[in-house]
């Protein structure tokens, strides 16, 4: 296909699911109404079920199927981009050189938003049920805050608190519990996934029953894969490509 | 100015999807993919917006009501964003790939099929 003529299609695409999405909003309740049915559904079901954050309550006990579904749509990610980064037989790790040292001013305040974020980022994945936040949000943080090591110093330093085999477990770990809490709600009550535990006081770190420990469970899958999944592009950085090396 | 959200989320998907089809890059492609799937997140958020509601968590001070935007679009986001993401990670894997076959990242340039 030519240029011009991709930009044809293009633009007639375009302009054809634009005037189509115009004409559906047209008939959309107004931005901002009142008229919300599946809120009314949702909100009196989490409060019955003791749980604060009604998003919380959503994701893990009214929906918690598709949460594992998505859970499993993070972990075969993880696999995946784990089988299509593995490193190949012409690449070698390549020693870290000529990497200039951070600033002293980003070390210091690597170092400082280490404990901070690592904290904050375990707050809200143990609090997801109460306050705003939960297992996905929470985990990312970890994920994330761990790879602070290495804006502050060197990527040495965040390979040594980085143990590999242990996160690759913890990932597998974190899915394995979420579908062992669904098969302990068939054998306490007989439906998958059911909130099994105590509703406890509203608003209260112990409440929401199954929901923060699916947050943790959560927590943990989503830390874990995070910390695999940014280590391995980290990897190819420091592959020694050996067809660059040889100037092609 | 009731569909004014909307809007924004539609021009948001055309956008990004013009973005990868103009694309002469595949990591611009991926995102501009990114770009095209942050206009649902907007569109849902939209759907379940009402004019001066409150977040929907009830605390200490804020007694349960059903006078809250909408949590169930907002759970669906919450879906949609760790799709995207992992999408996003699979495909700049791909493209990581591409290059290291091809010694490109240009669209136009990989029209060859290898086997």
């Amino acid at each position: 296909m030519s240029r011009a003529v991709r930009w044809w299609v293009l633009g007639a695409g375009t302009a054809g699911v634009g005037l189509v999405l115009l004409l559906a909003f047209l008939q959309m309740p107004s931005f901002g109404s009142s008229h919300h049915p599946y809120r009314d559904a949702a909100v009196p079901a989490a409060v019955a079920h003791g749980t604060a954050n009604v998003v919380g309550s959503v994701t893990f006990d009214q929906r918690g199927i598709d949460t594992l579904g998505e859970e499993a749509i993070f972990f075969g990610s993880v696999l995946a981009v784990l089988v299509l980064l593995r490193p190949e037989d012409e690449e070698e790790p390549r020693p870290e050189e000529g990497s200039l040292a951070p600033l002293q001013s980003t070390r210091l305040f690597g170092y400082l938003l280490l404990p901070l974020s690592l904290i904050t980022g375990l707050d809200i994945v143990a609090h997801g049920h109460v306050t705003p936040g939960g297992g996905f949000q929470g985990g990312i943080m970890l994920a994330t805050a761990l790879h602070l090591v290495y804006v502050a110093g060197r990527y040495r330093s965040l390979e040594q608190l980085r143990p590999m085999p242990l996160f690759e477990s913890g990932e597998a770990a974190g899915v394995a519990a979420f579908t062992a809490l669904g098969f302990a709600g068939i054998a306490v009550t007989g439906s998958f996934l059911a909130n099994f535990l105590p509703y406890g006081t509203f608003g209260q770190i112990l409440s929401a029953g199954t929901v923060p420990l699916l947050n943790i469970a959560v927590g943990v899958a989503v830390g874990s894969g995070g910390i695999v999944l940014l280590g391995q592009f980290f990897t190819q950085v420091f592959l020694a490509d050996r067809e660059k090396g040889s100037g092609s | 100015m009731s569909v004014y959200a909307y809007v924004v989320a539609g021009a948001l998907l055309l956008l990004g999807a013009i973005g990868i089809a103009r694309s002469r890059d595949l990591v611009h492609a991926v995102v501009c993919l990114s770009i095209s799937q942050s206009g649902t997140y907007v569109l849902l958020l939209a759907i379940g917006y009402q004019d001066g509601a409150p977040a929907p968590v009830f605390g200490s001070t804020s007694a349960p009501t059903t006078r809250v935007v909408d949590p169930v679009v907002q759970a669906l986001t919450l879906t949609d964003i760790v799709v995207s993401a992992t999408v996003t990670a699979l495909l700049l894997a791909l493209s990581i790939q591409i290059q290291k076959r091809h010694g490109t990242v240009d669209p136009d340039e990989l029209s060859a099929l290898e086997g």
